[in-house]
């Protein structure tokens, strides 16, 4: 049950919206959250609770990338 | 997949994953590590990680991190006890299939129960509203699913639906495992999605009183590693801190909205979990407010035998110490033989989650070059 799984917005009624998991849209909850059609939310039991922040999610690979290429110490 | 979907698969990039353990390989660092999550418990084991981690000296060990695994046999009872007098019982799958010393809840539908396995509580509630019935939620887990439940509560829920709070607080447990000095751990890795809802601030407290090192990660293997190598690196140079892995869905302050729903719906109350006496304020209660929906208020008489209940927990079963952190699955004299997914005796062997299930899954290969055990 703590499967929370990322999905993108693809239309916002209310307090629902459509959320398409890689193909399989779902009727999910946005009340905690605001999201935007477009956005990546994680969903929780029905629940969307967080936006995804996808620079957050490039710069923190980009980041990784360049201290383990360069090596650790 | 669509196009945003790919900063989550490169979040397997194997190359860079082999790095990242060369990485924490060099630190030199010997440790025993805690998750209190199901879901990093999964990714360890389904990538395979936890050998490789340990070959670098690195244990992880499962916490209380799984709300169906902490949830004590007196709460399924009520749960038992209330589909005895005619409920309908909605919960969560894995919750559903945990064995009490009368059955789980499903083997009880064979006495004639009612019970509807749920996605979510919007499910349950929608029974409540299309058959006009008494509906119960068995509601678990902790702060990932509590707001969830506040926000159903505070949007005007059907006659006849209640809940059955079991809600937990995660911080006051990780305090209270540490106070009770029985588990060594040099660190723990913070659920990425309990983190989404309360943010950092509130772990800070653990690191000053015990200094020990916290990060909060995501749940690709690449998050996880990164997780420990920041850790190792922490405990390395002697910082106790609560850094942040999973940046991309945890923010300092959390989600503020859903912070309030659970705020005012319910307040902190002192719980055992399994394996735990009591925990201080680490319950979630209903305020009084929402008694109406309230099932151990609305239906207080018909709950008045559970106190009566011996409810004790199968002495075999050493759940309680694998979600302290101090036994492993294979320590448990039922693992495997009387104990197994098709006939699991305790909660950590229900689900595929559960830390029973996953070492019997992966088997003790999985466990192999461990470097605290040679
Ligand atoms: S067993 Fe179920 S409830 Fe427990 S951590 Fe796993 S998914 Fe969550
Ligand atoms: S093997 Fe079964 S009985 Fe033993 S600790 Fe695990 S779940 Fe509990």
């Amino acid at each position: 049950m703590c499967l929370a799984i990322p999905g993108r917005v693809m239309e916002i009624k209310g307090g629902l919206a459509k959320v398409d998991f890689g193909g399989v849209t779902r009727e999910v909850d946005i009340s905690l959250i605001n999201p935007k059609v477009g956005d990546y939310v994680i969903v929780h039991a029905g629940f969307a609770i967080q936006v995804l922040d996808e620079e957050e999610a490039k710069k923190t690979l980009e980041l990784w990338s360049e201290i383990f290429k360069l090596g650790v110490g | 997949m669509s196009a945003g979907a790919q900063p989550q698969l490169r979040f397997r990039d194997r190359g860079l994953a082999e790095k990242i353990l060369e990485g924490i390989k060099g630190l030199g660092v010997k440790a025993t590590i805690m998750h209190v999550c199901g879901t990093h418990q999964d990714t360890i084991m389904r990538f395979g990680l936890d050998p490789l981690l340990r070959g670098c000296g690195i244990r992880v060990v499962s916490g209380p991190g799984c709300p169906v695994c902490v949830t004590t046999q007196r709460e399924y009872e009520e749960a038992g006890l209330l589909m005895e007098r005619g409920k309908i019982i909605a919960t969560f799958g894995d919750a559903a299939r945990v064995r009490g010393p009368r059955g789980s809840l499903l083997d009880r539908r064979a006495e004639g129960g009612d019970i509807r396995v749920v996605y979510s509580i919007r499910d349950a509630a929608e029974i409540a509203r299309r058959l006009g019935r008494e509906v119960v939620f068995l509601a678990i887990g902790f702060e990932t699913t509590a707001p969830g439940t506040a926000s159903l509560l505070l949007s005007d829920p059907p006659e006849g639906f209640s809940i059955l709070c079991c809600h937990r607080y995660i911080p006051p447990v990780l305090d209270a495992i540490l106070g009770m000095g029985e588990v060594r751990i040099q660190g723990f890795i913070q659920p990425g999605h309990v983190s989404t809802i309360i943010g950092v601030k509130p772990y800070e407290f653990i690191s000053s009183k015990y200094g020990i090192p916290q990060v909060i990660a995501g749940f690709e293997p690449l998050d996880v590693l990164a997780a420990i190598y920041m850790l190792a690196k922490q405990i390395r140079d002697g910082r106790a801190e609560v850094e942040n892995e999973y940046t991309r869905a945890v923010r300092y302050e959390g989600n503020q909205k859903a912070l309030e729903a659970i705020d005012q719906v319910f307040e902190p109350i002192d719980v055992p979990w399994r394996g735990f006496p009591l925990v201080p304020k680490s319950g979630m209660a209903l305020r009084e407010k929402f008694e109406a929906y309230d099932a151990r208020k609305v239906y207080e008489d018909e709950l008045s035998d559970i106190v009566a209940l011996e409810i004790s927990e199968d002495p075999n079963c050493r759940c309680g110490e694998v979600l302290r952190g101090v036994a492993e699955p294979e320590d448990c004299p039922l693992f495997g033989t009387a104990c197994n997914p098709a006939h699991p005796r305790g909660p950590c062997m229900v689900s595929i989650e559960g830390a029973c299930f996953i070492s019997y899954r992966y088997g003790p290969g999985a466990r192999a070059g461990d470097p605290q055990k040679a």
